[in-house]
């Protein structure tokens, strides 16, 4: 198989801790592409395989000023240009009774950002990816641990690859390919 | 008293997950309720009735249409009825599984992991149900979409200084709030499920709706980012769902609706209603589906401490009603109390005062919080008061107001019973779909509540 038709090697593990482990041992030992696949998310295992750059709160924030200036906005448009309605001599531009509109579009918009920028940032749904091809991934959502160091990562040999991850004690090593 | 100070609290306390589970048991026995367990004649049979109720609401909403609201008791004086009661009613009851995904998520109640998922789909259902009534209630529901802004041709837009569109923001904001909120929480479990399912219909299913989760630690890193913040933006808006709704009475001038205690005291009785319908529903289901492992008597206890606590300021909320109706010194407002008290529906208020404040206050000893069968009993008896508590709201505050010659009488009509039981039906209809086709206990949640699931940082983080 040519390296270009692996998409990387995968080391499988038994629990949370070794595979927290491995990976800043991974990381460590100078594979910056790599990433790492649990059941449930792991205090710290983000960190360890050197992933820092979080977008969702910065999404979350523009959707809801978004939100909530779109909210206000709108009532200020109906209210005071383009449907002005005299009642009893009251203000057009009636604030207070323009709070709670734009709080409800300001949660609607941050929520709706944060569920949809989450989902694209992490580009799902994602129809295809390579790591299903190793059928032991099917218990990554059950009780088995993976790290995967990418065919793509400048330290990458296919050999010397598998020899270090023999070395952090796996259950298994699995070629995936892409 | 005695008893419980012999007793130290923490080593009393039941575990929030049996011990002996591990991570593949919890998916396990979760799972297999969803893709193993055969379809049994009960669930069968409790399906047919749910179903022909929910059909009973179809035939009711349908005469409706053809007829027009004139099918139902209301009248004026009393314009509001059964429609707005159920309405609240259900409202109230949807706020439990925000609540509890929410704020005990904020909190950090680790409790809270074993029934967010299936209270959070309760209360998705129950705000459908609670958005039948308004719809209906306009009498020309076709033309209910004239109440979001649009531009329009007949250049004309909703008056947005009024509490009734603040409702309508409110509501739909919660209802997709909370879908994506629970949506969100599946995810993971719904690719467990795809990963666990053995025939290739149902993996291709659950594949679809998994979207390709694959657990990587970037996923879950925003994943848990986005879950953290979506908690945060739901906290205060679970608040405002039934502030605002109060706003629909709060705002106006009738007796017992204009007053400043109505949000809180409506936010705390829809907790209350809320929680008790968890129990009412939580009890049989994980006798039902073997589920005492992950909804242990702690969970129970916990639900029936906070049906107390807001069970409390809910009773507080009638005191100072009442007592403003005598010191105010306004003679509508004395009216009002004199009216509850000893008025045509004054059987109805006394029973109020019975199902809501004084039989729940056996939630005090421990031997009623603990029993599941008492429990069951009195969330029950609390729905029920929550419901007459809407009705003694509207009806009673309506039926006499300033002017005498206005004064009158509600009679619900056979239509009005027969659409709020069929939305008990379609609520039911929805719940029992829902436990055989969705993992009703978050799998990866539970996940990390084993003790093999903590980490330790030993070694020093580089960067």
């Amino acid at each position: 198989m040519s390296e270009s038709s692996v998409y990387g090697l995968m080391a499988e593990f038994d629990s949370p801790q070794e595979l927290l482990e491995a990976a800043h041992k991974t990381h460590g030992a100078g594979y910056k592409k790599l990433d790492a696949f649990s059941p449930f998310p792991i205090e710290g295992l983000a960190d360890a395989i050197g992933f820092h750059k979080n977008m969702v709160p910065f999404v979350v924030l523009v959707g809801g000023i978004i939100g909530g200036l779109s909210g206000y906005l709108l009532q200020y448009y109906v209210a005071v240009i383009t449907y002005p309605l005299n009642v009893g001599g009251r203000p057009y531009h009636s604030w207070p009774s323009f709070i709670i509109v734009t709080f409800e579009m300001t949660i609607l918009f941050a929520g709706l950002s944060a569920v949809f920028g989450m989902l694209a940032l992490n580009g799902l749904p994602q129809p295809y990816h390579p790591v299903f091809n190793v059928s032991e991934f099917a218990k990554a959502s059950e009780n088995k641990f993976f790290l995967v160091v990418f065919s793509t990562d400048p330290k990458y040999d296919a050999s010397r690859t598998r020899e270090f991850l023999k070395g952090l004690a796996p259950r298994a090593i699995s070629e995936v390919p892409s | 008293m005695a008893t419980q100070t012999q007793i130290p609290v923490e080593d009393q306390r039941a575990p929030v997950i049996e011990p002996g589970h591990t991570f593949s048991t919890i998916g396990e026995k979760v799972s297999n309720i969803v893709l193993k367990r055969p379809i049994s004649l009960g669930w069968v049979f409790g399906f047919l009735v749910m179903f022909s109720l929910m059909n009973m609401l179809l035939f009711a909403l349908g005469y409706l249409f053809l007829k027009g609201t004139g099918i139902w008791g209301i009248t004026i004086p009393i314009g509001w009825g059964f429609a707005i009661i159920n309405f609240v009613w259900w409202i109230g009851i949807g706020h439990a599984g925000t609540l509890i995904s929410a704020i005990l998520c904020l909190l950090r109640q680790s409790w809270r992991n074993s029934i967010n998922r299936f209270a959070e789909a309760m209360t998705l259902f129950a705000v459908a149900c609670a958005g039948v009534f308004p719809l209906v209630h306009t009498g020309r529901p076709w033309l209910a979409y004239w109440m979001f802004p649009y531009p329009n041709t007949m250049n004309y837009w909703p008056q947005f200084r009024s509490p009734l569109i603040w409702d309508v923001f409110a509501v739909s904001t919660y209802f997709t709030i909370s879908l994506v909120f629970w949506f969100v929480g599946l995810i993971p479990d719904l690719a467990s499920l795809r990963d666990r399912a053995e025939s290739p219909f149902t993996r291709g299913i659950y594949g679809i709706l998994a979207m390709g989760w694959r657990g990587s630690a970037r996923h879950w890193h925003r994943y848990e980012t986005a879950y953290l913040l979506l908690a945060g933006l739901a906290t205060p808006l679970v608040l405002s769902v039934h502030t605002v709704v109060s706003f629909d009475f709060a705002i106006s001038i009738i007796p017992g609706w204009h007053t400043t205690i109505f949000p809180p005291y409506f936010v705390a009785g829809a907790i209350y209603s809320g929680f008790a319908m968890v129990l009412c529903l939580a009890i049989p289901i994980r006798a039902i589906y073997g589920l005492e492992d992950f909804i242990t008597p702690r969970h129970l206890e916990n639900s029936g401490k906070v049906m107390l606590a807001t069970g409390l300021i809910v009773a507080y909320g009638y005191g100072i009603e009442a007592f403003m109706g005598w010191y105010s010194g306004n003679k509508f407002d004395s009216f009002l109390l004199w009216n509850r008290l000893h008025g045509p529906y004054a059987f109805w208020y006394w029973s109020l005062l019975a199902t809501n404040i004084f039989i729940p206050q056996l939630l005090w000893m421990k031997k009623f919080r603990t029993s599941t069968f008492w429990l069951w009993v009195i969330s029950l008896i609390v729905l029920a008061g929550m419901w007459l508590e809407r009705f003694i709201i509207i009806v009673v505050s309506l039926h006499r107001d300033f002017l005498n010659s206005s004064w009158g009488m509600y009679y619900p009509t056979k239509w009005d019973w027969m659409t709020y039981i069929g939305t008990i039906g379609m609520f039911l209809t929805a719940m029992w779909l829902f436990v055989r086709i969705l993992p009703m206990v978050s799998i990866a949640e539970l996940r990390t509540l084993l003790p093999e699931a903590h980490v330790e940082e030993a070694e020093e983080v580089e960067r």
